[in-house]
């Protein structure tokens, strides 16, 4: 159990993003995920030994270190992660629910299901609108709402984002005002200002995509109003079939083009 | 061995849950057994190398560690996950137990095996009390063995082979707490999920019992 069950849980969601949406989970786990396991993990590990205080006397490191770090970057990213992550599950969860109802239809026979076998209902792709979009759209906010809480956190418990060479502690035992120093300050920083920046694009990707879904959301809603008004009925459905057809072929352009895998 | 031998014995469990009951399988992987992998076990790592006592004294140390944590916070939490993870077998023993009895007579003996009724509904209602009585009993064990969720600073220990009264400093106290409340959080969500789970079942069930009683008095 580690990062690579999460890969395969975000994966399935993956089919039924929009392009935005697949770009963002690619950032997310090349260039998020990934960094943390490979290198910024190694960067920490020696934290707390080799974070060094200019005293013997016994104790006093550990209440420094302690005072200044309440709890660790590296874990701070990984819960921002796993939450970041978690709005994706809802989506997840509304696909299946759909595709139950699906499987349900199907096995009563209905007349209406369009499916010949489980399969087909098992590969479906599910286009975003209906509840669906709505399920979405929230899951996108809260992606929103957990990226922005972490940064802020970050930024109000280490006061920015540099991370010093020294620091002053008078904390109990230490006897007086004793200097520590913090090991790797400099790698720290870089590291941190990187998983900083990647956040702040997730952001806008995530604002992007918000965007986007809202525009298709209005167009489609004042194209049906435009159409109930002018047009007869079986011209509609042409049209809409000819609609679903681009789309079916943008997409699927698209697929191949970022070729991330489900 | 590891833990993706849970995370797949719990993907097995999700197929005969309820709807209830696969919120609480995402909950427990996304927010109790990763951030017990990614996060919480490096925390606890080191604990005894960091643990160190105002004293030269041979042996003081290892005594006050000991005394201190009996058992350490991220074993306790690792067998919760674990003894939680475990009733949910039982649903599928069962289920196994139906398909080999179906199989055994070679002819149908029930409607679907995999649906939840009969005394495939008393095995999921036990696996139900089960976890959430699991659940308290490690929150319980927590609260009794270190004396509520705090974790302090420093301990003094007067043990021996200590000579006096010792000042021992525990590392990362802070982190260990925030990790604890998280720990006792998702413990609260799980029991309430799993009490959800149980009325539904119960609410349904009667539902249906009643309505098969109506329906045969009317005939």
């Amino acid at each position: 159990m580690d990062w690579g069950a999460l890969h395969t849980i975000l994966g399935g969601v993956n089919k039924h993003s929009t392009s935005i949406g697949k770009i963002w989970l690619t950032v997310l786990f090349i260039f998020r995920i990934m960094i943390l396991v490979v290198a910024a993990e190694k960067v920490w590990g020696d934290e707390q030994d080799d974070f060094v205080c200019n005293t013997l006397q016994p104790g006093c490191r550990n209440v420094c270190y302690d005072h200044f770090f309440p709890i660790s970057h590296i874990r701070l990213w990984a819960l921002q992660l796993i939450f970041v992550s978690t709005p994706a599950l809802l989506v997840a969860m509304h696909v299946a629910y759909r595709r139950h109802e699906k499987k349900r239809q199907f096995r009563k026979g209905d007349q209406k299901c369009e499916f010949k076998d489980m399969e087909e209902i098992r590969k479906q792709r599910f286009r975003i609108e209906g509840s669906l979009w709505w399920t979405y759209t929230g899951s996108i906010f809260f992606r929103l709402i957990f990226e922005a809480v972490f940064m802020y956190a970050f930024y109000f418990m280490y006061d920015g984002f540099r991370m010093p060479r020294l620091m002053k502690c008078n904390a109990w035992p230490c006897p007086n005002t004793v200097d520590c120093f913090v090991s790797r300050p400099t790698e720290k920083t870089v590291f941190t200002i990187f998983m900083i920046a990647v956040s702040s694009i997730c952001i806008l990707l995530n604002v992007a995509e918000l965007c986007y879904l809202l525009t298709k959301f209005f167009l489609r809603r004042s194209k049906k109003a435009g159409n109930s008004k002018q047009q007869p009925n079986h011209e509609n459905k042409e049209e809409t079939k000819q609609n679903e057809m681009n789309e079916l072929i943008s997409d699927s352009c698209q697929n191949t083009v970022i070729g991330f895998s489900s | 061995m590891s833990w993706a031998f849970l995370r797949d014995l719990l993907s097995g469990v999700n197929k005969y849950s309820t709807g209830i009951g696969r919120i609480w399988v995402a909950v427990v992987f996304m927010f109790r057994l990763l951030v017990y992998v990614a996060a919480a076990e490096n925390i606890w790592k080191h604990e005894y190398d960091e643990f160190e006592c105002n004293i030269k004294q041979p042996g003081c140390e290892n005594v006050c560690f000991d005394h201190f944590f009996p058992v350490s916070h991220i074993r306790l939490w690792a067998l919760q996950l674990i003894m939680v993870s475990t009733p949910s077998l039982l649903v599928v023993f069962h289920v196994a137990y139906r398909e080999n009895r179906e199989k055994h007579h070679n002819q149908k003996l029930y409607k679907n095996p995999g649906k939840i009724d009969g005394g495939l509904l008393c095995t999921y209602l036990i696996s139900l009390i089960l976890k959430i009585g699991l659940e308290i009993v490690f929150l319980v064990l927590f609260y009794k063995l270190y004396n509520g969720f705090k974790i302090p600073r420093f301990v003094k220990c007067d043990i021996k082979p200590c000579p006096n009264t010792v000042d021992c400093y525990i590392s990362k106290p802070t982190e260990k707490m925030i990790f604890l409340y998280f720990l006792v959080a998702t413990s609260c969500l799980c029991i309430i999920l799993n009490l959800g789970e149980l009325s539904y079942v119960i609410f349904k069930y009667s539902i249906k019992c009643y309505l098969k009683r109506h329906m045969k008095k009317q005939q």
